[in-house]
C-alpha cells in the first residue's frame, strides 16, 4: 500500500476484519439491547433509589410532556423515566405490557382482561384514605370483584361544540334530539361549511353516546349485551341518517379529537371532549356553545361519555412496591401537581371531588357548562368491556353508518362476538 | 545388487508444496472463522428473530393465549376454525384480492411502460432512471401521510380537490367514501408511486438483456418497428422478467399493511388480512392464539398461491 494513503498500515482484509468484527458486535449488541424507557441501572446518580419507568401516550396539548418529565424528577424516592409516545399507544402499552420490559408505571383504560392476564395489581392500598373524594363512577370503571385497580388521572366529558354566531344566524337552537340534531347539521351546511364533525370514518365515535341516549348500555349489571333491541337499532340507523345528511365533514386533516375543524372554520359544531376548549377559546374567544349528545326521542335521555386516562402498576414490574408508591406520591399527595396537569394546558375535570370543586377554570363559561352536563348526563367504561367487544362494536356501527346495512342484522351478529367474549370470561 | 543410496534430495522440492498446503489449510480455516464472524451475527438474527418466532407462533395456534405470548390452555384446532369460519378474515382475504386484482396488472403495465420510455431515452438515462427509482426508497408511512394530508384529504385544500374544484365538481372525501368506494384511488396511487420504479429496474436490466441482434434480425425480416417488435420480440424475450414481477407483486399485495393502515386504518371495509391479523394479535385485542393461527394460514394461502402462479406462469422452465 503507497505510503501517502491514509492508514497506510492497515491492509484491506485488516480493515475487513475489524469492520466485520465491529459490525458483528453491533449487530449483537442491538439485538441484544432494547429501549424500555427505564433509565439505566445507576444511571442518573440515582444511588440505591430504584429505577421506574412510566409510560404516556402523547397528549396534544403543548407543555404536557415537559409536565410529566417535572413531576418524575421532583420524585425524591425513585429514578423515574418517562417514556412519551406518539401513535398507536394501546398497542405499544399491549406489547409492552407481555413482558418484564415494559413499563412499571403507566396510563391507560382498564377492563377485566388486564386482571385476568395479571397485568396490573390492586391499589386497594394507596385508595383507601381518599375513596371518597373520586366519582362513584370513576372508581367503577376501576374495579373489579371489588377491588381498585388504577387511579383517574384525568375525567374527559366528550360533548358536541357549536358555533354560537353560525346557529344564531341560521336562527336555530342548540338541538334537543337526534332528530334536532340532524336538521340543524342540514341548515347549517353551506358550500364552505359542513354541518357537523363527527370524525373521519364518519361517526363510529357516536355509538356509545347514541346508544346511551336511547336507555340502552353495552352490557347490562349482569353482564349481557345491552344494546340490542329496537331502539338501539332506530338510534343507530339515525347515526346512519345523520351520516347519509351529507352535512357530516370527513376527510378532515385532523381527526375528531383535534379542535382544527371548528377553528378553521370547516364546520358549525364538532364533537370532541372537553380538553380543547382552551385551544377552541383562543381561536373562537366566546363564540363556543355545548351540548350533550341529544336524546334520541321523549323517552331517551341526553348522554355524555365520560372518558378520561387512568394510572395503573404494571404486575410485571421487578419494583411494584416502589411503583405504588410512586403513583400514591403522583396522583393523591401531590394535589398541586394533578391540578396542573388537569388545568393548565388542556381542560379536564379533576377526579378528586374536592380538586374539582375548587377549579376556578371550570366555573365559567362553556367550561363550567361542560362540568354540569357531565355531572348530570355522563356515563362511564364497564370494565367487562372488553377491546375484542369494542372491535365488533365498531365493526356494527361502521356497517351501519357507512354501508346502510340493517341494524338489527349487525346487532346480531355483534351480540355472537360479546357473548362468546363473556362466555370465554365468565364462564 | 544393492540400491543405490538414496539421498535426501527428494525431500527438498516437496518442502514448498507442503508449505503451501499448510498455508491453504491455515487460510482454509482463517476463511471459515471469518465466514462466521461476518455471517454468525445475521444468521443468529435469522434463527433469533425469524425462525423461532415462527415456531413459538406455530406453537401459539394451538392454544389460548389473551394477553400473553405464554401459551395458557391447549385448545387443538380450535383457533383455525374459528379463523377459517371468521367472517372478518375472509372478509380481509377479499379486500386483498380487489386490491391484487387492481395493483397486480397496473404495476406490471406501467412498470414495464416506464422502462421501455426511459430504456430509449438518449440523454440523462441515468437520471431518468433515479428519478422514477427514487420513491422506492420513501418510507411507505411517509408517503400514505402525504397522500393523506395533502392529496387527498376530503376538504376543499386537498390537492385532489382543488383540481376537482377547478372544474367545478364538489370536494370528495377520498377516504371516507364507502358507495363509490373512493378509498381505493389513495390507496392504489400511494402503492403505484412508491413501488414502479423497483419494477421499473427489474424490466430495464430484462431489456438490456437482449440481444440487439434479434432485432436486427426483425428488421431484417420486414417487422415494423414499435407494437410488431414488442409483441413479437421484446415481450417473448421478457417471460421470466415478467413472471418474476408477477409473483413478487402478488405477494407483496398479501403483504399490504403499511399504506392500509395509515390511509383508512383498522375498518372493516377496508382491512387486508395484515391489518386484522394485527388489530386481533398486536393491537389491543392481545389475542395471540387466533392471531398465530391467521398468521399461519395465511403463510400456507401465500405460498400455495405462488407455487400455482409459478406453475401456470411456467416459472423456473428451462431456458428461462
Amino acid at each position: 500500500m503507497p505510503a501517502h494513503v491514509p492508514n497506510a498500515g492497515l491492509s484491506r482484509r485488516d480493515l475487513l476484519k475489524q469492520t466485520g468484527g465491529l459490525a458483528a458486535l453491533a449487530a449483537f449488541t442491538a439485538a441484544c439491547g432494547g429501549n424500555t424507557g427505564r433509565p439505566s441501572s445507576g444511571g442518573g446518580g440515582g444511588g440505591s433509589k430504584p429505577n421506574l419507568s412510566q409510560w404516556y401516550h402523547q397528549y396534544g396539548e403543548a407543555g404536557t410532556q415537559q409536565a410529566a418529565m417535572r413531576y418524575a424528577k421532583a420524585y425524591p424516592d425513585a429514578n423515574v423515566s418517562i417514556q412519551w409516545t406518539p401513535g398507536d399507544y394501546d398497542a405499544k402499552l399491549a406489547s409492552g405490557l407481555l413482558s418484564s420490559k415494559g413499563p412499571d408505571v403507566f396510563e391507560g383504560h382498564f377492563n377485566i382482561s388486564m386482571v385476568k392476564s395479571n397485568q396490573v395489581v390492586p391499589l386497594d392500598d394507596i385508595m383507601a384514605d381518599v375513596k371518597d373524594d373520586f366519582q362513584p363512577g370513576d372508581l367503577a370503571t376501576n374495579t373489579l370483584d371489588g377491588k381498585i385497580y388504577g387511579i383517574r388521572m384525568i375525567i374527559d366529558p366528550q360533548v358536541i361544540y357549536y358555533r354560537k354566531s353560525l346557529l344564531d344566524k341560521a336562527g336555530i337552537k342548540p338541538p334537543e334530539t337526534v332528530d334536532d340534531l340532524i336538521s340543524a347539521a342540514k341548515e347549517l351546511t353551506t358550500n364552505k361549511v359542513k354541518g357537523i364533525f363527527v370524525g373521519n370514518d364518519g361517526g363510529n365515535v357516536l355509538g356509545g353516546p347514541a346508544l346511551y341516549s336511547s336507555g340502552g348500555e353495552f352490557l347490562t349489571k349482569d353482564n349481557k349485551p345491552g344494546f340490542g333491541g329496537a331502539r338501539a337499532a332506530q338510534a343507530f340507523d339515525k347515526l346512519h341518517e345523520l351520516y347519509a345528511s351529507k352535512s357530516v365533514l370527513l376527510g378532515a386533516p385532523t381527526d375528531w379529537w383535534d379542535p382544527t375543524a371548528i377553528n378553521q372554520g370547516l364546520v358549525a359544531m364538532q364533537w370532541i371532549g372537553m380538553w380543547a376548549v382552551p385551544g377552541m377559546q383562543k381561536a373562537l374567544g366566546d363564540d363556543i356553545g355545548v351540548i350533550p349528545f341529544p336524546k334520541l326521542d321523549a323517552q331517551g335521555k341526553p348522554s355524555v361519555y365520560s372518558g378520561g386516562w387512568t394510572q395503573f402498576v404494571s404486575a410485571k414490574s421487578a419494583n411494584v412496591d416502589a411503583a405504588k408508591k410512586y403513583v400514591k406520591w403522583l396522583w393523591i399527595d401531590k394535589q398541586d401537581y394533578q391540578e396542573d396537569w388537569s388545568l393548565s394546558y388542556g381542560f379536564h375535570i379533576p377526579p378528586r371531588k374536592s380538586l374539582a370543586a375548587k377549579a376556578s377554570k371550570l366555573q365559567s363559561g362553556v367550561a363550567a357548562d361542560t362540568v354540569k352536563l357531565t355531572q348530570d348526563y355522563s356515563y362511564t367504561d364497564n370494565p367487562a368491556w372488553t377491546p375484542k367487544m369494542g372491535t365488533a362494536f365498531t365493526d356494527l356501527l361502521t356497517n351501519v353508518i357507512k354501508k346502510g346495512a340493517d341494524p338489527a342484522a349487525e346487532i346480531t351478529k355483534a351480540e355472537k362476538t360479546v357473548n362468546d367474549e363473556l362466555s370465554r370470561l365468565f364462564g | 545388487m544393492s540400491a543405490p543410496a538414496k539421498t535426501s534430495t527428494p525431500v527438498e522440492p516437496a518442502a514448498p508444496g507442503a508449505r503451501r498446503a499448510a498455508r491453504r489449510n491455515k487460510g482454509i480455516k482463517g476463511n471459515t472463522l471469518w465466514f462466521w464472524v461476518f455471517v454468525g451475527p445475521f444468521v443468529l438474527g435469522l434463527l433469533i428473530f425469524s425462525y423461532l418466532p415462527i415456531l413459538w407462533s406455530l406453537v401459539l395456534s394451538f392454544f389460548e393465549a389473551y394477553n400473553t405470548a405464554t401459551p395458557s390452555k391447549f385448545v387443538g384446532l380450535r383457533n383455525y376454525v374459528d379463523m377459517l369460519t371468521d367472517h372478518n378474515f375472509l372478509s380481509s382475504l377479499g379486500t386483498f384480492t380487489i386490491f391484487a386484482v387492481f395493483i397486480v396488472p397496473l404495476t406490471f403495465v406501467l412498470s414495464l411502460a416506464l422502462a421501455l420510455l426511459v430504456n430509449q431515452v438518449k440523454i440523462a438515462r441515468a437520471f431518468f432512471r433515479s428519478v422514477f427509482f427514487l420513491p422506492t426508497a420513501c418510507s411507505y408511512v411517509v408517503a400514505s401521510l402525504i397522500w393523506k394530508l395533502s392529496i387527498f384529504n376530503g376538504v376543499r385544500f386537498g390537492l385532489a380537490n382543488t383540481i376537482l374544484g377547478w372544474f367545478g365538481i364538489d370536494n370528495i372525501a377520498w377516504l371516507s367514501t364507502v358507495s363509490p368506494p373512493w378509498y381505493w384511488v389513495p390507496l392504489v396511487t400511494v402503492r403505484l408511486w412508491l413501488q414502479l420504479g423497483f419494477y421499473m429496474i427489474l424490466f430495464i436490466a430484462g431489456l438490456q438483456r437482449i440481444s440487439p441482434s434479434l432485432y436486427e434480425a426483425a428488421y431484417v425480416d420486414g417487422a415494423k418497428p414499435g407494437w410488431q417488435v414488442f409483441r413479437y420480440i421484446t415481450l417473448p424475450q421478457l417471460r421470466s422478467t415478467s413472471v418474476a414481477v408477477l409473483i413478487l407483486n402478488l405477494i407483496a399485495a398479501y403483504q399490504a399493511f403499511d399504506e392500509f393502515y395509515n390511509l383508512v386504518g383498522n375498518v372493516n371495509y377496508a382491512r387486508p388480512p395484515l391489518v386484522y391479523l394485527y388489530g386481533i394479535s398486536l393491537g389491543s385485542i392481545q389475542d395471540l392464539g387466533h392471531g398465530s393461527a391467521g398468521a399461519l394460514i395465511l403463510a400456507v394461502i401465500i405460498m400455495i398461491v405462488t407455487l400455482l402462479q409459478s406453475r401456470i406462469l411456467g416459472f423456473g422452465k428451462a431456458g428461462d
